[in-house]
Formats: structure tokens, C-alpha cells, sequence
């Protein structure tokens, strides 16, 4: 039934995207611009800054994100649907998780554009050769900024200042993440690369996920109820 | 075995939003095949009395009872109450047919015919594929009215129900509702439409400022009643 239900959640989600594909277009474009802007200030004379490529990665990623999940709860918040989520008598847990699963994927979609594109800007050419590792980090890394942010973006729908409170919570929580996700990928960038130290960063994240999912999953029935 | 119950009854419920007080020490039975008209002034807590009787809101104090369960039975008391909010919980961006697919499915029943069956009813049979966006505020009222039904449920809230319909729409309404009650359903119907409420409601409860202040069975002259108890209307 659980699996069921994140199933027909996430399928609503991808449906409604499929009419518009607003939220992948303004998220892509979003990350996209911001990753560009950063190379016109980190790239001299054909030579990128040594060690901006995962942060601009990371940041441009975050921002991204924090953008899809504005939005993605904005759909929630028109006709009140979320509360019509709430209402059935699926498990409240297995709705977090469907939406959960919508805004990872689309995090997803998001890495899958910037990674070639930073690799490229930026002179990275031997991180795609380390790219389990790599792969690792960057799913983790979007799970746990996904779940901490899908908590708080529902957490905030009926809140009149969700859009200046939204960035204001998930950031200073989110910081961890980020910063593994960058020092993980700031080490297999590193010539040698340091693959242990992007190991102890994946287990990092790994432990932020497992933390932040299981608070989620049990918090979010009580915090959903008015 | 399902969760059931045939009674509904809410004791010395009070719910503060901030410092404004939404509800006082309220009190309220429902039973099997009534209708209960909830009247009551801009701000008299209807809302917040029905987002507690859905689970959705909790109360500051007292309780709510479903037969002899609480709210704590969780989802299969959810299976149990159908909700029709002033906000109609339709994705707007889907057809009528995928909003009532998506919620029948959400709430287990995989039946195809169900859908459609809803549809017909809500007299969209012909606009199912129609994304909901495009519809009149009546058509929305409609399908969020079936929506709300799909899975027959015991505890029929209906918030503003009449909202935006036409004549005939408001008869095809009236005429569920009092199908429903007659199926042994328990509708309490929030309304500030007391012509429409008139004859339709078996009994009516009037509340103001988060008080109670009148239950009784329904009898004609409906709105002088209301203006003599709340002074408006």
C-alpha cells in the first residue's frame, strides 16, 4: 500500500508536469544561466579558478532546487490539494515520500545537465572517469537536500510568507549537505584524486539522508495537521 | 473489518488560532440520515468545526468522537468521511477524469466504472477528458461534490455546497444530499444560503463566534429563525 500510494503520487505529479513542463524548463534554465554566470567570473584567460567548479556545481544545484520546490508545492497550494491528499487514507508518510520522490528526480534531471556542462566549463575532463563516486554523491546529496526541503516547503504551503521563509529554513539545514556534496567532489576533482575523502563524504551524506528522511517520515503527519 | 460508526459527537471542542478564538467549548451530536445545517455569521468557526470533524484541523481541547473511535484511527477513519471544502482539492492542471481517478485510486478503489460513474453524476459525462482549469466555478463545484463521495462515505462534510451553481445544478445537489442521507450517510452542511438550506436540512445548529448558541430540528421560516438568534442574515 505504501508503494502503492508514492506511486500514484509521484504519477499525479509527473502528469500534471507533462501538460506544461514548466517546473523542468524554469529549473533546467534556472541552474543552466546560473552555472554560466559563474564561469564569466571564475574562468581568466581560459583558465578556471582552482577549486570553483564544486561549488558552482553545488550552489547552482541548491538554488535550483530551492526554485522546483517553490513551485511544486505552489501546485499543492491552488485548490488546496494538498489537503486533499491528507484527507485520503493512504498513509501520510507515503505521500511525503511520493512528493519526495518527484523533486529528487527532478534534482536528478538537474545533475544530469550541469554535470557535463560544469566538466566542460571548467576543465573537469577526468571527474566523469570517477563517475560511480561521483553518482554517489550526487544522488545522496539530492536526497538529503530534497527531504529537508520537501518537509519544510509543505510544512510552509499555507504560511503567507512561504517564499521568503522557504530559503530562510532550508539553507542553514541543508549546510551539511552542501557542504559534503562539494568537498566530496572538490576530492575526486583533486589530481590524484582523493577517493577515500569523497568515500568519507559519501558516508556522510548517506548518514544526513538516513537522519533527515526518518525525522521527515515520522514528523510529517503531526505536522500537517492544524 | 471497515471502520464504522453512526454517530458523530464533538465535546467542549475549542481551538484558538494565535490569539483569536475559533471555537469555544462547543458541543455537537450528528447521527445516521440526518442533515445538519451549519449556520452562522463570516468568522462564527463553521470552518474550523468542519476541519475538526475532518481530522484535518486538531482541537485545542475536548474531543471528537466517531462512534467509539477518535481520530487517532487515522486512515481508516479517513475512508470514512468525504469532504467538500470551500477550496475544492482538484488539480487543475488534470482532466475531471484524472482528478477522480487519481483520488478513487488514493483512496483503494481501482474500479474503472467508478470514475465515470462520478462523472455522470456530476453531469460532466461529456467533459471528462477537459482539464478541470477550463471549467466554471459550478462544473468545479459539481465534480469536487462526486470527488468527495467516490468512496461513500459514512460522514459527509459539505462546505458551502451550493457555491456557484445554477438551478439546476442546486436541485441535482439538493437532491444528493438528501440521497445520501436517506443511504444513512451523516451530512452536516455549512451554508450561508438559508432559502437553499430551508427544507433541505433536518435540523439546524446556528454558531457565533466560536459558540454554539441554537440546535434544533429544522422548521419553516428558516432565515426569520436566523435573524431572530444571530441578528443577521
Amino acid at each position: 500500500m505504501f508503494g502503492r500510494v508514492v506511486w500514484l503520487v509521484l504519477k499525479k505529479d509527473l502528469a500534471i508536469e507533462a501538460r506544461s513542463w514548466e517546473l523542468v524548463i524554469t529549473t533546467l534554465f534556472f541552474a543552466l544561466s546560473a552555472v554560466v554566470v559563474f564561469m564569466f567570473a571564475f574562468v581568466r584567460e581560459g583558465q578556471p579558478l582552482e577549486g570553483a567548479a564544486s561549488g558552482i556545481l553545488w550552489i547552482a544545484l541548491a538554488f535550483a532546487g530551492t526554485l522546483a520546490l517553490g513551485r511544486t508545492f505552489e501546485r499543492e497550494r491552488q485548490g488546496e490539494t494538498l489537503r486533499g491528499l491528507l484527507l485520503a487514507p493512504a498513509s501520510r508518510a507515503a505521500v511525503f515520500t511520493g512528493k519526495l520522490v518527484g523533486i529528487v528526480l527532478l534534482l536528478l534531471a538537474v545533475e544530469l545537465l550541469l554535470v557535463p556542462l560544469v566538466v566542460v566549463l571548467f576543465q573537469e575532463n577526468d571527474l566523469l572517469g570517477r563517475w560511480p563516486l561521483l553518482l554517489a554523491l550526487l544522488v545522496t546529496g539530492a536526497v538529503g537536500f530534497a527531504t529537508v526541503g520537501t518537509l519544510f516547503a509543505a510544512m510552509l504551503v499555507r504560511a503567507r510568507s512561504r517564499d521568503v521563509l522557504l530559503p530562510i529554513l532550508l539553507y542553514p539545514i541543508t549546510i551539511p549537505a552542501l557542504v559534503a556534496g562539494v568537498n566530496g567532489t572538490q576530492a575526486l576533482m583533486a589530481t590524484p584524486p582523493a577517493e577515500p575523502l569523497a568515500i568519507m563524504w559519501i558516508a556522510m551524506l548517506v548518514c544526513y539522508d538516513v537522519v533527515f528522511l526518518t525525522l521527515a517520515l515520522w514528523v510529517f503527519e503531526p505536522l500537517m495537521t492544524e | 473489518m471497515t471502520l464504522d460508526f453512526e454517530e458523530v459527537h464533538a465535546t467542549d471542542i475549542s481551538r484558538h488560532f494565535g490569539r483569536r478564538r475559533a471555537l469555544s467549548k462547543l458541543s455537537l451530536s450528528l447521527r445516521a440520515g440526518e442533515i445538519v445545517g451549519l449556520l452562522g455569521p463570516n468568522g462564527a468557526g463553521k470552518s474550523t468545526l468542519i476541519g475538526i470533524l475532518s481530522t484535518l484541523v486538531s482541537a485545542g481541547s475536548g474531543e471528537v468522537r466517531y462512534g467509539t473511535h477518535t481520530s487517532a484511527a487515522g486512515g481508516a477513519l479517513r475512508a470514512r468521511i468525504g469532504f467538500l471544502a470551500h477550496e475544492l482539492h482538484l488539480y487543475s492542471e488534470l482532466s475531471a477524469l484524472q482528478n477522480l481517478t487519481f483520488f478513487a485510486r488514493l483512496h483503494g478503489l481501482d474500479d474503472p466504472a467508478l470514475p465515470h460513474a462520478a462523472l455522470l453524476r456530476a453531469g460532466l459525462a461529456g467533459r471528462g477528458d477537459d482539464v478541470v482549469s477550463g471549467f466554471s466555478r459550478g462544473m468545479r463545484q459539481r465534480l469536487a461534490l462526486e470527488r468527495a463521495l467516490l468512496h461513500a462515505p459514512r460522514l459527509v462534510l459539505l462546505d458551502e455546497p451550493f457555491t456557484g451553481l445554477d438551478d439546476q445544478a442546486v436541485r441535482i445537489v439538493d437532491d444528493r444530499i438528501r440521497e445520501l442521507a436517506g443511504a444513512g450517510a451523516i451530512v452536516l452542511v455549512a451554508t450561508h444560503d438559508l432559502d437553499l438550506a430551508d427544507g433541505l436540512v433536518s435540523r439546524v445548529v446556528l454558531v457565533r463566534e466560536g459558540r454554539l448558541i441554537s440546535d434544533e430540528p429544522a422548521a419553516p421560516g428558516l432565515r426569520a429563525r436566523y435573524r431572530s438568534v444571530v441578528g443577521a442574515g
